[in-house]
């Protein structure tokens, strides 16, 4: 069964080297993309033209991003009771100890920083892959609520 | 504080299991894969929250960084520590990891309504174990940015 990623990212740049860098892990990983944090809860609540989307197995969130913010996305998911059990990871630029905190008191599952130089992203959607997406247990088959 | 990977500040966790066999294997692996970890273990639910806040003979008991739960615990079960953790506010903020022999969907899903960070299931082959531990170190205390010891309001 193939593993629903949501990535929650404006930038096509680096859009673009996650979903290259998941090509290049061995599973069947279904990654969709949203580009603003409006666009993430309307796939989350299925929404609009996302009548049918899957409930993702994991969200990579951004922080900074347009129309609603990451912060905001994330206290969102984390009130919600259909979707509050989602782990949400947060992949930022930001090293700031604020948001790092922040994040964790919205119950961020965990807080990565997005690597800086283009190697970088491999291994760390390695690591991603190879923790949470298998070391990991969450629960795909519950409520679509 | 310094914010780079690899620097000497150690890293303190919490391990809360009952399981000396268990116990001892996280530790070997620890030691194995991360020299600057610092592991405590609270074999019961109660010494886990006494040593979180420092009570009794935890005064000087250092604020973990990171918990390793076991599920089935003596005394206080690893969901009441849980749920302790994550509705105190100087507390919530340690990233919280269940380390469980349970499969069951139940204490999954129960554990994650109750701000578990990540639910792993303890492997039963000893190779799985250590390797368990050693994904831990890789992703958790390397790749994962912690939030620092200071408190936070």
């Amino acid at each position: 069964m193939a593993l629903e990623v949501l990535m929650v990212e404006d930038n096509p740049g680096d859009v673009r080297l996650i979903q290259e860098a998941f090509r290049d892990t061995d599973r069947s990983i279904h990654l969709q993309i949203a580009s603003d944090g409006v666009e993430a809860m309307a796939y989350l609540r299925h929404e609009g033209p996302h009548a049918h989307a899957a409930r993702p197995d994991l969200v990579l969130l951004d922080l900074n991003l347009p129309k609603m913010d990451g912060r905001q996305v994330l206290a969102n998911i984390k009130q919600d009771d259909g979707l509050k059990t989602i782990p949400t990871v947060i992949l930022t630029a930001s090293h700031a100890e604020a948001d790092i905190v922040k994040s964790y008191q919205l119950r961020a599952n965990c807080y990565l920083c997005k690597p800086t130089h283009l190697e970088g992203f491999a291994s760390f959607v390695k690591s991603i892959n190879e923790f949470w997406l298998t070391k990991v247990s969450t629960m795909n088959s519950w409520s679509r609520a | 504080m310094k914010d780079s990977e690899g620097d000497d500040m150690p890293i303190e966790v919490l391990l809360v299991d009952d399981s000396p066999g268990d116990v001892r294997l996280t530790q070997e692996a620890f030691r194995e894969a991360n020299g600057s970890i610092h592991l405590w273990v609270a074999t019961d639910g109660v010494e886990a929250m006494a040593f979180l806040r420092h009570e009794g003979a935890h005064v000087r008991a250092p604020r973990p960084d990171f918990i390793l739960l076991d599920l089935n615990l003596p005394k206080m079960d690893g969901r009441e520590v849980l749920t302790h953790i994550k509705e105190d506010e100087s507390l919530k903020t340690i990233p919280t990891v269940i380390l469980t022999t349970s499969e069951a969907e139940v204490d999954i899903v129960k554990s994650y309504q109750l701000q578990a960070n990540c639910y792993l299931c303890k492997p039963v082959q000893l190779d799985a174990f250590e390797g368990l531990v050693k994904s831990i170190n890789d992703f958790w205390l390397t790749k994962v940015k912690l939030p620092q010891q200071t408190q936070s309001g």
